[in-house]
């Protein structure tokens, strides 16, 4: 026991002192949270101010339009010709035709480059705004009997099993997702890492060394659980990384989407309507905030989260233990990178299978496809966490034991497997092996 | 030195190997291979390439089990932790790249079952008096090969075992480090180990070993003192000395023995090698000799352990393929 501590200390300790892992435990956290920032940035200032003149020969929109930060109107009732539209300091214009309240339909003419989404969703929202307030006045409909009359309809899921609560199925299917996705991203990083591991050894011919000390299979476990330590170092510390530098990332911008919000209240109806709508109506945003909140607790106090966590955990780890080892014994075989592709497919086919079925288990986690990958060890760590997410496996309580068990039992034999293939194959040099040569190693007594 | 005296007249088997087959597939490999290593000596294992040498050293090492027969050390089966204690040099030998030589020593002394604090201590000891104090920090890849050889004897020898197995010792070492190597091999036997190396360098095996064995497709063809086995190839030729005419050397001769070369210097003075003939014997062909020319000198020729390896090896030990007498 003693020695493989030492053979997991030493895979552990160079790994996390290598310059690589200081780059990708900084750089991961920062890539993640830096692209999410970037994208908001892009979206929330882009383009600079927007001089936009309107081009409104029968004055329907004149005047009607509300500004933003960046966004001025101007209008004009008279066309612009092209050329002096070019040479304007104007950055757009509109065309509005005098069918426009029958045909629905303006034309933006732009020079340099397109106005960004968020101008263009500005401008939809205002026209729309302004053209309904016309419609209406035009067919002698009252405002207020047309607000009521508008309907935004809201879908609320129930399962009548569980009476009187919303069913939040289809986030808590995402939530699986996402556990089931970075399962499957743990395996394959650090899978091919105890590949490389041990095929290092055998180029470098360190191993005949060292399995006169150890036993060929505590050399392998202690590799295989070694870099398993290295990637939950790696993983925790981007989880760390992550929460300051979003936390400090949602400090810096909380003002400016609370500003936004302010400013998107009346985007949905005017403020003298949201008025005559009566006190009860909180604004949009505010209560889509609580919405959001509520829906979080709801879904916090309905997850067995305890029992989610612990299963995460499982099949996180079961299924590393059974590729990695299945890794290793690719690593052990080969004397070279190239010749692992015929073996690395068999294992990459069930796991990218593993995949495509969790996406169809996020919609529909009750299909035969999704029951049967989630009870075969090779898939059913990705696709298993769907149902444990969504509450199916804990009403099937029999499909997940069963799928526990089989897992276990699976990397039990496939680390049996790995070790014999292991044993045979690190001492193998410059053989160029085959399937069937695998298999005999199976059988060599020793 | 009157202890190691007692001991080679009564030599302790430290280990021995008892009719050991292991088959890979269709392929035997070790075909009933029995030796006995004496304690405290140094043991040849010899054998053309393929011949079963490294399949016997991870047979004894347990680095791979046999399909029959057994190895024992001091007279009981050998266990896991015997190999423990054992000091075994592969053939196939070679550090991490990137790991720092001090740091890499001592992570193999670790896993020999040394204490870190008494391994550092012994590594740097061997580190000074072999000068290279200034590798502890370098990393394995800022090494030459025979820089690296160096450091991975010593990883091999550092926790002092009884049984060292030494696989091709001296492949990849300059003259000047093959040297270094051969004394602290003596060393080591002095002090008490036991060594059996395997070589193809036969003039390594004539300066070190005092016992060998030979090993030729599955069997071992030879197995012995590497006196005892000299003699037993001996061709019962001789190296003759003298002056006179060569025709009337070669009338003495008569049925005593046969000439399978000469050569004579301007001083006629000649060199004669001369094979007995059945029922001779040197004192009889002397006898005749010493009446026809001025014998001026006699000596055997005993072969060399490159002629008896090829001779082993060629086709079994009836031969008469001529030891080598052109000097």
């Amino acid at each position: 026991m003693g020695k493989i501590k030492l053979i997991i200390w030493r895979e552990f300790w160079t790994r996390v002192r290598k310059p690589s892992f200081l780059i990708m435990t900084i750089l991961g956290p920062l890539l993640l949270v830096g692209g999410i920032a970037a994208a908001v940035a892009l979206t929330m200032q882009e383009g600079g101010p927007q001089n936009i003149v309107v081009i409104d020969k029968a004055g329907l929109l004149t005047n009607k339009l509300k500004q933003s930060d960046d966004i001025t109107f101007y209008y004009q009732p008279e066309d612009i010709s092209d050329s002096a539209f070019k040479a304007s300091p104007y950055t757009a214009m509109i065309h509005v035709n005098e069918k426009v309240l029958t045909n629905n339909t303006i034309q933006l003419f732009y020079k340099d480059k397109l106005p960004s989404q968020s101008v263009q969703n500005h401008l939809s929202a205002e026209i729309e705004k302004a053209l309904e307030k016309e419609k209406l006045r035009v067919n002698e409909v009252d405002p207020e009997v047309y607000q009521r009359i508008k309907t935004a309809l809201k879908i609320q899921l129930f399962d009548i099993d569980k009476e009187g609560k919303r069913s939040y199925d289809q986030i808590k299917a995402g939530i699986g997702f996402a556990c089931g996705y970075l399962i499957f991203l743990f395996i394959f990083l650090y899978g091919v890492q105890v590949m490389r591991g041990v095929m290092e050894e055998k180029q470098n011919r360190v191993v005949e060394v060292l399995i006169s000390s150890v036993k060929p299979f505590q050399l392998m476990m202690g590799k295989i659980i070694g870099i398993a330590l290295v990637g939950l170092t790696q993983f925790l510390l981007w989880v760390l990384i992550s929460g300051i530098l979003g936390g400090v990332g949602i400090g810096l911008v909380k003002d400016r989407i609370a500003a936004s919000a302010m400013e998107q209240v009346p985007a949905g109806m005017t403020v003298q309507l949201q008025q005559q709508l009566g006190a009860e109506q909180e604004t949009v945003a505010g209560k889509d905030d609580i919405e959001d909140l509520n829906m979080m607790l709801e879904l916090w106090n309905e997850m067995p989260v305890a029992a989610i966590v612990g299963l995460f955990i499982f099949y996180f780890l079961g299924g590393y233990l059974l590729f990695s080892s299945l890794f290793a014994a690719i690593g052990a075989a080969v004397d070279s990178e190239t010749d692992t592709q015929q073996f690395m497919l068999p294992i990459t086919v069930p796991m990218i299978i593993a995949i495509m079925i969790a996406q169809t288990a996020v919609y529909n986690p009750d299909g035969p496809a999704v029951f049967w990958s989630s009870i075969i060890p090779f898939t059913s760590p990705v696709v298993m966490m769907i149902r444990i997410a969504t509450g199916n496996a804990f009403e099937h309580p029999w499909h997940l034991v069963l799928s526990m068990v089989l897992l276990v039992a699976t990397f039990i034999f496939t680390t049996w497997l790995a070790g014999r293939i292991y044993r045979t194959g690190i001492l193998m040099y410059g053989k160029k092996v085959s399937w069937k040569e695998l298999g005999k190693w199976l059988f060599y007594k020793g | 030195m009157e202890f190691r005296g007692i001991r080679s007249e009564t030599p302790l088997r430290m280990l021995t190997c008892e009719h050991i087959v292991k088959r890979f597939g269709t392929y035997t490999a070790l075909d009933g291979v029995s030796l006995e290593v004496p304690a405290g000596k140094v043991f040849g294992l010899l054998g053309p390439n393929g011949a079963g040498k490294t399949t016997l050293i991870r047979i004894i090492t347990r680095i791979t089990g046999p399909d029959s027969g057994r190895v024992l050390l001091d007279g009981r089966p050998m266990t896991n932790e015997d190999v423990a204690r054992m000091g075994y040099l592969p053939e196939e030998r070679g550090l991490y790249k990137k790991m720092k030589v001090g740091e890499q020593a001592l992570y193999l002394a670790q896993l020999k079952g040394m204490p870190k604090a008494e391994a550092n201590k012994r590594l740097r000891e061997w580190f000074e008096r072999w000068e290279i104090g200034g590798w502890w920090n370098k990393k394995v890849e800022e090494l030459s090969k025979g820089m690296a050889q160096k450091v991975q004897f010593i990883t091999t020898v550092l926790h002092g075992p009884r049984l060292l197995i030494l696989d091709e010792p001296f492949s990849g070492f300059d003259p000047i480090n093959a040297e270094l190597i051969r004394s602290e091999i003596l060393r080591l036997r002095d002090e008490g180990t036991t060594v059996m190396l395997s070589t193809h360098n036969m003039g390594s095996v004539e300066e070190l070993c005092e016992h060998i064995a030979l090993v030729d497709r599955a069997h071992i063809v030879l197995n012995g003192s590497v006196r005892e086995i000299r003699k037993r190839y001996s061709t019962d030729t001789y190296r003759v000395e003298f002056k006179g005419p060569r025709v009337a050397f070669a009338e003495a001769l008569g049925f005593h023995g046969e000439l399978v070369s000469h050569t004579e210097d301007a001083e006629h003075h000649s060199t004669a090698f001369v094979k007995l003939l059945h029922g001779a014997t040197l004192n009889t062909l002397l006898r005749s000799l010493v009446v026809n020319v001025e014998v001026k000198g006699v000596n055997e020729v005993v072969p060399r352990m490159h002629d008896v390896f090829i001779r082993a090896v060629s086709d079994g030990p009836t031969t008469n393929v001529p030891a080598d007498m052109t000097e």
